[in-house]
């Protein structure tokens, strides 16, 4: 099997709540290829976002991170020290964020804290910084780069704002870029305009991308691979194809029961829904966690649900036969 | 950035010529000024003589017009009491006064500002609650029993300092951190909510997404944010410190602003406290505006702001 450039296996991550411990992510396993796209996806609260934190070593205060391997182009993370951590973190893996309101710095100008990662990783001096910005920022779409640089972020759009992210996070030329919902927070129109400039850019730049979002119909354009995530846990992952034309796990068939495909779902017909809602995940459990959820349940599916993988790499948790 | 400036020293400028107004008016509404300076039991006649001399007979609107007009050429008028003018007795305090405020106001954010950088931290460990223990005894203790204190143990005890007297730096130490030591644990608790706020924001987040270092995202990144409600602050503290700690300077016989003031009131001599409330005013009001200017420095969005 291909050497992985960021490969996962188990991720959990653990928060102390008041009522006990909150399994925010359960045993999730991950793999991205040099190139390769990976969209995540699930809906809010299903640890999609926590699960990119915890890989870039980003967890707030008091989360627990453990897994039984967490590892980038072949060197371990989980017992990197911290300062190898910030090494990499800006350099070799980059993040850019769903608030881009708020993820930049209000007192430092563009072309400051674009500068930063540049400078402080040792790829150049501040001349050449100041030219890699200019070069990325138009890259990025963004028009009279050079005079952008003297501006600060208020008096840039989100849109603008989520491009200048964007630029900051390919200043040392990343290997891997997570994006953690990067469109979340804008205007519908610009969504899809960000989206078409991380879809280029990974291409252009051979980038392996982590894409957190829950746009189905950006996954299906992009994704390389897909996962699935439901309450804390990996619960579909595969190539794209398998995962769009034929889902195993009754979630993902759920999901793509709810969203419409032009041109095929006729107009007028409702969309699906998925029944229920997510059940706590304050004390951790081992049945499988869609059960009260899904169509197909059984007895059998209080038990805990082992993986289960075709030849085609496709895997997911559900006990279910695969029936067509 | 210049715009803004000028909007402000002009902003300033206005803000000054009310307090000088104000400063005039204040002491005329106090009450007969001619009688006061008579004295309690001097003859309706000699007051009336005093009122002419001393030109309180006039229009209100006159007699503010000549003084400012005085004011503005350094003439502040003559005390009552002392043989110098106003002027020259406010700049032979001064320096005392502004020595002892400037070192005062450096302790303070020596002690404060890094004190709540470690308490944002480490909030919630002992690092935390030691920084709030200590300003709630900075806070808890009246400064002349502090002052008290610093001298019985530093002064009589140790002897390390002298106790009282403006002659040499070494007798402005204990004096300076007695007022420093008062107005320290306001600017930490503001300096470490601030911290505290900020380091949760997402561009905290994202600057420790491009691997910076943690003392660049403390103070590169958060610290400038955080510190901009303290430089608005400390300049007001700054302020009481110029106008004078009475108590103080009264404790350590500081031959300073306030002691001055403090004199001038129980005396009724009107043309020192007078001058002592523009000088003062102004202080505040040239304050202000360098604390106004030193926040849209630090965060550009104050300058569109304004």
């Amino acid at each position: 099997m291909r050497q992985a450039l960021l490969d996962v296996r188990r991720l959990s991550v653990r928060i102390p709540v008041e009522a006990g411990t909150l399994h925010a992510v359960r045993d999730a396993s991950l793999a991205i290829g040099r190139g390769e796209t990976l969209c995540v996806v699930g809906e809010s609260g299903c640890g999609k976002s926590l699960t990119s934190l915890a890989i870039m070593g980003l967890l707030p205060p008091g989360a627990v991170r453990s897994a039984e391997l967490l590892s980038f182009d072949g060197e371990d993370l989980l017992r990197a020290p911290r300062s190898r951590m910030r090494a990499l973190r800006g350099n070799r893996m980059a993040m850019i964020f769903q608030e881009p309101m708020t993820s930049l710095n209000p007192a430092w100008t563009i072309g400051e804290q674009l500068a930063e990662p540049f400078l402080h990783h040792g790829k150049g001096d501040r001349r050449q910084a100041r030219d890699r910005a200019v070069e990325l920022l138009e890259r990025v779409g963004i028009t009279a780069a050079a005079s952008r640089l003297v501006q600060y972020p208020h008096e840039l759009s989100g849109g603008l704002r989520q491009r200048v992210m964007i630029a900051m996070a390919l200043m040392c030329g990343p290997e891997l870029l997570l994006a953690d919902e990067p469109t979340t927070a804008l205007d519908v129109t610009i969504q899809a305009e960000i989206l078409r400039l991380l879809a280029r850019l990974q291409r252009e730049m051979g980038l392996a991308l982590l894409l957190v979002t829950h746009d189905l119909g950006v996954v299906a354009a992009v994704a390389t691979r897909v996962a699935v995530m439901y309450a804390g846990e990996v619960v579909e992952e595969g190539p794209a194809e398998a995962v769009f034309g034929a889902p195993r796990h009754p979630y993902t068939q759920g999901l793509l029961r709810c969203i419409p495909i032009p041109g095929e779902t006729p107009r007028g017909q409702p969309l699906g829904t998925i029944p229920g809602s997510v059940p706590s995940l304050v004390g951790g459990f081992e049945s499988c966690a869609f059960r009260d959820r899904c169509p197909h349940a059984r007895a059998a599916c209080a038990e805990p649900v082992a993986e289960r993988m075709d030849a085609a790499g496709h895997r997911w948790r559900c006990i279910l036969e695969p029936s067509g | 950035m210049l715009r803004f400036a000028l909007r402000r020293a002009l902003l300033a400028l206005a803000v000054g010529l009310a307090v000088s107004a104000i400063a005039f008016l204040l002491l005329r509404v106090s009450g007969d000024l001619a009688a006061a300076i008579a004295g309690e039991d001097a003859p309706a006649a000699e007051v009336e003589r005093i009122r002419a001399q001393f030109g309180l007979d006039r229009p209100l609107l006159v007699q503010y017009a000549e003084w400012l007009g005085r004011a503005l050429l350094g003439d502040l008028g003559r005390s009552l009491f002392y043989p110098q003018s106003v002027s020259a007795l406010i700049l032979d305090r001064l320096p005392n006064t502004a020595l002892l405020a400037t070192l005062g106001l450096l302790l303070a954010l020596l002690i404060s500002i890094p004190l709540g950088v470690a308490a944002a931290i480490g909030r919630n460990t002992w690092v935390d609650r030691l920084a709030l223990g200590l300003a709630v005894l900075g806070q808890a203790m009246p400064n002349f029993w502090f002052a008290l204190l610093l001298i019985i143990v530093f002064g009589l005890m140790l002897q390390w300092a002298p106790i009282s007297g403006s002659e040499g730096f070494a007798s402005f130490i204990l004096p300076a951190v007695a007022l420093g030591w008062f107005s320290a644990p306001v600017l930490m608790r503001l300096t470490r909510a601030g911290m505290v706020e900020v380091l949760s924001a997402d561009y905290i987040r994202t600057a420790h997404a491009k691997g910076l270092p943690v003392r660049t995202v403390l103070f590169k990144h958060a610290l400038r944010n955080a510190i901009v409600p303290v430089v608005a602050l400390a300049s007001v503290q700054f302020g009481n410190m110029l106008s004078g700690s009475v108590v103080i300077e009264t404790v350590f016989a500081l031959q300073g602003i306030g002691y001055l003031a403090w004199e001038s009131i129980s005396r009724r001599d009107f043309p020192v406290v007078q001058g002592i409330l523009l000088v003062v005013a102004l202080f505040y009001v040239v304050l202000t505006m360098v604390a106004d200017l030193l926040n849209a420095w630090l965060d550009p969005r104050i300058r569109r702001a304004a």
